[in-house]
């Protein structure tokens, strides 16, 4: 085989591929484009009522709209800040408190029962018995975020140390490894892994939580944005906060994914 | 080095426990104290037995039992038909290349919509009462059950299906025979999350629908009239029936898989 047949037969592929994925993607838009097209003829027919159905541009114009006199933008980085803050808090307390866990027998006997009670009432339960003590301000909204964020931290970091093979930890003991050396050597760097997907689960619960909390008790941001939405009747608005909500949520979980795989794969060629 | 619990040892039962009861019973106590001399205000943190004696109150004029079983009906009615809609889509997608082309994209996308956000658009098209309810709850029990129907059936072995088809097996055959029998570890999954979705889903549901009886309206409720017991009353038995439900769960996941461990 020559050069030049390897060559084209390289570009062959690539093109088959390239070909291929386009295929895939018009295929993928077919459906959405087909609602697309009923929703525009729906509602240029006037088959439902515009407030239970809006005309697409409408929706787009006011997507436009929102990113123009900076709504969105002012709603979307409120809510940002909430789970950003939320999620440190409670992802934080979850790595010592998962720490503590991992590493002691007396505090994981101690502590689990009353964890797992407070684990079981979800968070939804939590919102209207914390609404009562902290009200509706911005406490209650990290409170809530935070402890979120923290039940899965918890169980993940507790698990992970837990789960690193005695086999190490005798290799350890064996090298008299001090409390520090242990810490450093073997139980962080084995336990990072589960730790960062207690992160990633952390991560999506308080971003839920976050949706919850500014549906039930809010004024702005983008769950609020819905609330809003619904008593103005305003479609459009709802349309473009879930559209939004579901945005983030997305590219929030992909790139913790894709932190994920690498830390993985530096696990496997670790060894 | 004692103190690193790397190895599981065996600790004795007893003392677990023992220590396990520790800090819920300091708990208690302090709540009790502070609450009997006022050192908060009871109407923060209600005395323990003002919420036993709301419990026995609530239980005895039937309202609780009402509430319960207005939330569980319209929880089961919700999951079935989100559970029998998802395993169908799901299959559906697993089995044919094509419906997963057309429709896959399209139903990985939405579901990236944090599923709480469907409420308010849901009671502008179906209104608050229990129509949009049993919708939205049906949605929160469609989505594990779909995502996992198509992931157990597209984890079928290929040298299962080669077998089938080298036996001739019709598609009904192919369907029963194979597919099915593969992916129910990934479908029982699928309902299991579907159960715990569906319940957080009534109770999501009846906060923002407040029509009608139901431990989510139960709340509110008690949370306008600044009512603690209640409110606290409420979320404990919201978080018992999430746990009996998960519980029951596993244990009939566990038996109905007891084929495959031999």
């Amino acid at each position: 085989m020559s050069v030049f047949d390897l060559a084209s037969a390289y570009r062959g592929s690539v093109f088959a591929i390239a070909l291929d994925r386009m295929r895939t993607l018009t295929i993928a838009t077919i459906v959405p484009l087909t609602v697309l097209v009923i929703w525009a003829i729906a509602s240029a027919q006037g088959w439902l009522p515009e407030q239970i159905l809006p005309p697409p541009a409408y929706v787009w114009q006011n997507l436009l709209e929102m990113v123009r006199n900076g709504d969105l933008a002012q709603h979307a980085s409120i809510s940002a800040i909430r789970v950003l803050v939320g999620f440190t808090v409670g992802a934080s307390l979850g790595l010592l408190l998962g720490i503590a866990m991992g590493l002691s027998e007396a505090v994981d006997d101690y502590v689990r029962p009353l964890f797992t009670a407070i684990a079981q009432v979800p968070t939804l339960g939590w919102i209207p018995l914390l609404m009562l003590f902290l009200g509706i301000g911005e406490a209650l909204k990290i409170v809530i975020i935070a402890k979120a964020a923290f039940i899965p931290m918890v169980l993940n970091t507790a698990a992970g140390i837990r789960g690193i093979p005695p086999g190490y930890a005798e290799v350890a003991r064996v090298f008299r490894f001090t409390r520090w050396q242990l810490l450093r050597r073997l139980v962080l760097p084995a336990a990072v892994p589960p730790i960062f997907t207690g992160i990633r689960y952390g991560l999506t619960k308080a971003w839920t939580a976050l949706v919850a909390v500014e549906l039930l008790a809010s004024a702005e941001g983008l769950g609020y944005l819905l609330v809003w939405g619904r008593q103005m009747f305003w479609l459009d608005t709802m349309i473009v906060g879930m559209i939004l909500i579901g945005l983030a949520g997305y590219v929030m979980d992909k790139v913790l994914a894709t932190i994920e795989t690498r830390l993985q794969s530096w696990r496997i060629s670790g060894r | 080095m004692a103190a690193m619990a790397i190895s599981a040892s065996i600790r004795p039962a007893g003392r677990r426990l023992l220590r396990g009861l520790v800090l819920p019973t300091i708990l208690l106590v302090l709540w009790e104290l502070s609450s009997k001399t006022g050192l908060i205000d009871a109407r923060f943190l209600p005395p323990l037995e003002t919420i036993a004696r709301t419990a026995w109150a609530e239980t005895l004029d039937g309202a609780l039992l009402a509430h319960l079983g207005a939330s569980l009906a319209r929880n089961l009615a919700g999951f079935f038909i989100g559970t029998a809609i998802g395993i169908a889509f799901g299959a559906l997608l697993g089995l044919s290349r094509l419906a997963n082309l057309l429709f896959g994209p399209t139903f990985h996308a939405a579901k990236q919509v944090a599923v709480l956000a469907w409420i308010p658009i849901i009671s502008i098209w179906f209104g608050f009462a229990e129509t949009a309810k049993i919708v939205f709850i049906a949605i929160a029990a469609f989505v594990p059950v779909a995502m996992n129907t198509q992931e157990g059936i597209e984890g079928a072995a290929a040298q299962l299906v080669e077998v089938a088809r080298a036996l001739r097996f019709n598609r009904r055959q192919l369907f029963v025979r194979v597919f099915l029998p593969s992916a129910t570890p990934s479908i029982l999954t699928g309902v299991h999350l579907a159960l715990i979705y569906s319940w957080l889903a009534t109770v999501a549901a009846e906060y923002f629908m407040t029509v009608g009886p139901g431990i989510g309206g139960l709340i509110i409720a008690g949370r306008e009239r600044f009512q603690m017991d209640l409110v606290m009353l409420g979320v404990v038995i919201l978080g018992v029936v999430g746990f009996s439900l998960n519980t029951g769960a596993s244990l009939l996941e566990a038996r109905l898989l007891r084929w495959r461990d031999g």
